[in-house]
């Protein structure tokens, strides 16, 4: 049947319809995916993701050995700062992509998607000390422009001057909280972290005072739609062990001139030898939706395979991400992808798909 | 329980059917779009293919899902609902009434005495939903 987070009842009681996500009960949707999509670019909403894991490496030496694991480069993270990374294998390919929260040089947290829980923890463990406590954490994100109004509203203390990738302790309504500057979504918003206890209390005070805001909860479908028009990589979709950052679109996060780090020596072979193949992102020109694993044509020949894709309901129209040859690439390329054993013309577009008013 | 008209016939595949004379007009049902989400995308078959019943005629996709529309009759399509082509939430705001897909010109008419009527097809759900 699955796992089930501590929020598992308030789902059932709000109408979610429950499905199963790498081995989690979770609400793909309550009201409707692109309602909840609109509440989130528009208003507020918030999400159950208790099923993400947490690791921690604690102790002398912590940040120099988790940085021999990941790599994105911990060094130039500040204290209560959140840096975006990847655990890779020994020949480049992506175990999983994570967050690291950096509380100090001897306290991490390494917060890990849901399928990562275990491999993750088997991936460090093997090579250094830390803990599992992915059991002992409940995560709900609360996204949207009045995000910070609401959370603000509710805090013990001044959240809304948390940074961007920025992550304090604090309490919210007497719950203590690790609140965290984060999000999937492209909007402002928030990412509190408290014991699986209060997890209840917690969602139902941000339901109850969101009201006001126009909150709505929200589910996978809706998180789905809306880190994919922010082109955010999903984990199992657009990216699994037998990719490399690099061909993930995620060289930011790779910082080779770090001194090693576990997939370095492939990574920096692969780049000299130059990519084959690339990450992007592309529309429909023609009409349908493209899925995950339909394939990429190129005059009748197969040349790739789409990774995620949708209707955007904030562009209304629909887009994908595809890994293409690298000389294929390049915005503006046309495509076809095949649906139902139909070619349909495609274009690459450049990334993210919404592009706001800084 | 689900909205089921009474005037209208049904199918397991949750399609209703409306019969007027030898044409039988075609969508799917408030359940059939409830368990979809928000539709945001519809094919249709051009006018004048010929289905035969339970042939998949079209598609129709929602946000998270895609699922094959299946005839209840067989026989031609004489008409489509393009309007309904390039709006297609109205199959979630209005499924028995803007929300019609095709009108299929039936051939064999013996197949319209083998579709559901209401409560039929409101027991097969019950029977479906344990």
């Amino acid at each position: 049947m699955g796992d089930k987070t501590p929020l598992y009842e308030s789902h059932v009681a709000l109408g979610g319809r429950m499905v199963d996500f790498a081995g989690w009960q979770m609400p793909v949707q309550y009201s409707g995916v692109i309602e909840e999509h609109e509440a989130v670019r528009s208003r507020v909403g918030i999400f159950d993701v208790s099923h993400m894991g947490e690791i921690i490496f604690e102790g002398p030496g912590a940040l120099e050995t988790l940085n021999l694991l990941v790599t994105n480069d911990l060094a130039r993270c500040e204290n209560g700062q959140a840096q975006y990374s990847a655990l890779l294998n020994d020949d480049g390919g992506i175990i999983d992509d994570i967050v690291v929260y950096r509380f100090s040089a001897t306290r991490l947290l390494v917060c890990v998607n849901a399928s990562g829980r275990q491999k993750d923890f088997a991936a460090f463990s093997a090579r250094a000390k830390c803990r599992q406590e992915s059991d002992d954490w409940a995560q709900i994100a609360v996204q949207g422009p009045l995000a910070a109004e609401l959370v603000g509203s509710l805090a013990d203390s001044d959240v809304a001057g948390i940074g961007t990738y920025r992550f304090a302790e604090g309490k919210i309504h007497g719950i203590p909280c690790i609140v965290a500057r984060t999000g999937y979504t492209g909007e402002d918003g928030f990412e509190l972290f408290c014991r699986p206890d209060n997890a209840p209390k917690l969602w139902d005070l941000l339901l109850t005072r969101g009201r006001p805001y126009g909150i709505l909860p929200c589910g996978l479908g809706a998180r789905d739609s809306l880190r994919l028009e922010m082109a955010y990589r999903l984990y199992g979709n657009d990216m699994d062990d037998r990719v490399t950052p690099l061909e993930a679109g995620l060289g930011w996060i790779v910082k080779l001139d770090k001194p090693d780090f576990v997939g370095k020596r492939a990574l920096v072979a692969q780049k000299t030898a130059g990519l084959k193949r690339k990450l992007a992102g592309f529309k429909l020109t023609g009409r349908g939706i493209a899925r995950h694993g339909y394939p990429v044509l190129q005059g009748n020949v197969r040349v790739g395979e789409v990774t995620s894709g949708t209707f955007s309901p904030t562009l209304k129209e629909p887009i994908g991400l595809a890994y293409l040859p690298n000389a294929l690439a390049e915005p503006d390329t046309e495509f076809q992808v095949e649906i139902r054993g139909k070619p349909i013309d495609a274009v690459v577009v450049p990334t993210p798909f919404l592009t706001r008013e800084p | 329980m689900s909205n089921l008209p009474a005037e209208l016939k049904y199918t397991k595949d949750h399609e209703w059917a409306r019969l007027e004379g030898r044409v039988c007009v075609v969508g799917i049902t408030t359940f059939a779009q409830d368990q979809l989400g928000d539709v945001v995308f519809l094919e249709l078959p051009k006018v004048g293919t010929v289905v035969k019943k339970g042939d998949a005629f079209g598609v129709v996709e929602s946000t998270k899902a895609v699922s094959e529309l299946f005839a209840p009759v067989s026989g031609k399509v004489v008409e489509i609902n393009q309007e309904l082509v390039d709006a297609p939430d109205a199959i979630n705001s209005d499924p028995y009434e803007d929300g019609w897909m095709v009108q299929i010109e039936m051939s064999e008419a013996k197949e319209a005495g083998e579709l559901l009527d209401a409560p039929a097809y409101e027991k097969y759900l019950a029977e479906q939903a344990h």
